[in-house]
């Protein structure tokens, strides 16, 4: 507990708490339609974090996130339809799914010194072949979709994640809250140090002793281990999956989309980005519902992409942070 | 103390056929200090990443301390006990000094606490402790030099390698600086091995001085000697000077 509270101004922890009383007694407050905002909200913070890890921390860009979504996903629904084997217990095994092809790309990609933009399109491809092969795979409903038997609504079966959204809220807040301890530990232990060496300029941190492909391969592990395990509650919650739609490169981009604005290296910009973009979209949504506006959300992703990198460049946490006086940087934290 | 410590026999190294390091063979006893000089262009850069790892050399061995070095990675060298500056600075620019510092410390400790006391050390050392928690680019040049130094020392070295890290510091802060060596290798009896154009830096402190011209070695000895050798006096000054 002490390295997680390390250095963290009391400003900063009372304003914690206060976000965490009111995310824990939300769902008590809000309507269904806010229920479901909140649950997408929480999600794209979720797998936002696991993406910053990859790109913020350690600086290997992925477009392609949507793969561990879908191979997470696939997998722990395929085994629950074919088998009824719930998500506790194939969650291992999505995990571990997930970790292999993370560690494929990754292994191609550092071994054979793709970086940058080449390394982002190695994601792409790898996404998009899975895609294609899903498409394919009769086990996996090929293209006619993979559905799971819907949930019931009033009881409350954790054991294979069927229930109430309200059930699923407190899930996928779960999730949020460990992820963002685990990259805050992280960050400041020496994997955290090494993968910021390795993004700020991988050939000095190479000279300082960093195993550049070794502290590589493992920030990809978990970033699409984590990611992965986003798959299984993304298939648990919808109930259906979609080779078009799970594996598209605009899945890959969606994920990323709310770090970028949020700010792509921090620990609040994926929760940030998530709770500025998501409701917005989905307000818009609504609001032009009657006129059939259709398009108007990534219209406007890519209005708030274009003033961040014009305006905000390093994203929306910095400059909040700076408001709230929380950026002081003691012990490493407020980056 | 006499013993060969770092051993360099016969070492090239080419770029497209031109060659920038020819046939170089040098040895440093265990906690000598010796300077690498030469004009532009002479290779020395290009010997300290051989050294270091950046590139494996063409042909030619490499030893420490009886280990060969030749191919392996920089990171594994850094391991090995080698520990280099960057003659363009390269700090992590994100990370304060003491980070930047902890990063080296890190080499050798899984405890990030620990990294960080002890680049508190090397920081007070290098008169660098003040600037501890401010990023790289808000420190002067000078003192991104002594940064590089810093982040070297912290992986506790055996070999030092620095390239140029006296440029555009002031007589007085060269003088500090040498006084910093020469306290490190008296102390911990550091192997150092620098480049230099600061001739100040290089007769205050070194034992022996190696000249390279064109990528081959020249001369090689004392540096009362060597400033007087004919050959040496040509290369910097051109052909027919004398």
């Amino acid at each position: 507990m002490n390295r997680l509270f390390e250095g963290l101004p009391a400003r900063a922890f009372l304003l914690l708490a206060i976000l965490a009383a009111a995310l824990l007694v939300a769902p008590w407050l809000v309507n269904d339609y806010l229920l479901s905002v909140l649950i997408i909200v929480l999600y794209f913070a979720y797998v936002g974090q696991a993406w910053n890890l990859m790109i913020g921390f350690a600086g290997q860009l992925s477009l392609g996130h949507a793969l561990f979504v879908g191979i997470g996903a696939y997998t722990s629904a395929a085994i629950f339809v074919h088998f009824g084997i719930g998500p506790w217990a194939t969650v291992f095994i999505a995990v571990l799914a997930s970790v292999l092809a993370g560690s494929i790309i990754g292994y191609l990609g550092f071994r054979f010194s793709i970086r940058g933009v080449y390394f982002a399109l190695l994601t792409i491809a790898f996404a998009e072949f899975t895609r294609i092969m899903v498409d394919h795979t009769e086990w996996l409903g090929s293209t006619q979709g993979l559905f799971l038997p819907v949930a019931n609504r009033e009881s409350i079966d954790l054991l294979n994640l069927r229930g109430s959204p309200m059930m699923f809220y407190y899930v996928i807040l779960g999730m949020t809250v460990a992820a963002l301890v685990l990259c805050r530990l992280l960050l400041n232990s020496k994997l955290g140090y090494y993968w910021q060496a390795i993004r700020e300029d991988q050939d000095s941190a190479q000279a300082y002793g960093v195993n550049v492909f070794r502290y590589k391969m493992i920030a990809v592990a978990i970033s699409s281990g984590l990611t992965g395990i986003a798959g299984v509650f993304y298939a648990f919650y919808y109930n259906n999956l979609f080779p078009e739609t799970t594996f598209a490169t605009s899945r890959s981009i969606e994920m990323i989309l709310g770090t970028v604005v949020g700010g792509v290296g921090t620990l609040f910009g994926p929760i940030v980005g998530a709770f500025f973009l998501t409701p917005l979209g989905e307000l818009l949504t609504a609001l032009t519902d009657d006129i059939g506006l259709d398009g108007i959300k990534p219209f406007f992703w890519g209005i708030c992409v274009a003033g961040i990198v014009l305006f905000r460049p390093s994203g929306l946490w910095p400059w909040i942070a700076g408001l709230l006086g929380l950026d002081k940087p003691a012990g490493g934290e407020g980056k | 103390m006499n013993r060969s410590f770092l051993s360099v026999k016969g070492v090239s190294k080419s770029f497209r056929g031109l060659k920038a390091v020819s046939d170089v063979s040098f040895e440093m006893p265990a906690g000598s200090i010796h300077a690498l000089i030469g004009p532009n262009g002479a290779g020395k850069t290009t010997t300290f990443n051989v050294i270091a790892g950046v590139y494996a050399p063409d042909t030619g061995s490499i030893q420490l301390d009886g280990i060969s070095l030749a191919g392996k990675r920089p990171d594994q060298i850094c391991h090995a006990g080698v520990g280099r500056t960057f003659q363009i600075v390269r700090p992590f620019h994100a990370l304060t000094v003491e980070e930047n510092v902890a990063v080296g410390a890190l080499r050798w400790t899984n405890d990030v606490k620990e990294a960080k006391a002890y680049a508190q050390g090397v920081l007070k050392l290098l008169g660098l402790a003040e600037k501890s928690y401010v990023r790289p680019d808000s420190i002067t040049l000078p003192d991104r030099k002594r940064l590089e130094v810093a982040r070297a020392l912290a992986t506790k070295p055996k070999l030092l390698l620095l390239d140029e890290v006296m440029a555009g510091l002031r007589p007085t802060e060269t003088d500090q600086m040498v006084e910093t060596f020469r306290r490190i290798n008296g102390e911990t009896g550091m192997t150092i091995l620098l480049i230099e154009h600061v001739m100040r830096a290089v007769m205050a402190l070194s034992q022996q001085v190696i000249v390279l011209h064109h990528g081959e070695l020249i001369s090689t000895g004392l540096p009362e000697d060597v400033v007087r050798d004919p050959k040496v006096l040509e290369c910097y000054l051109g052909e027919g000077s004398l």
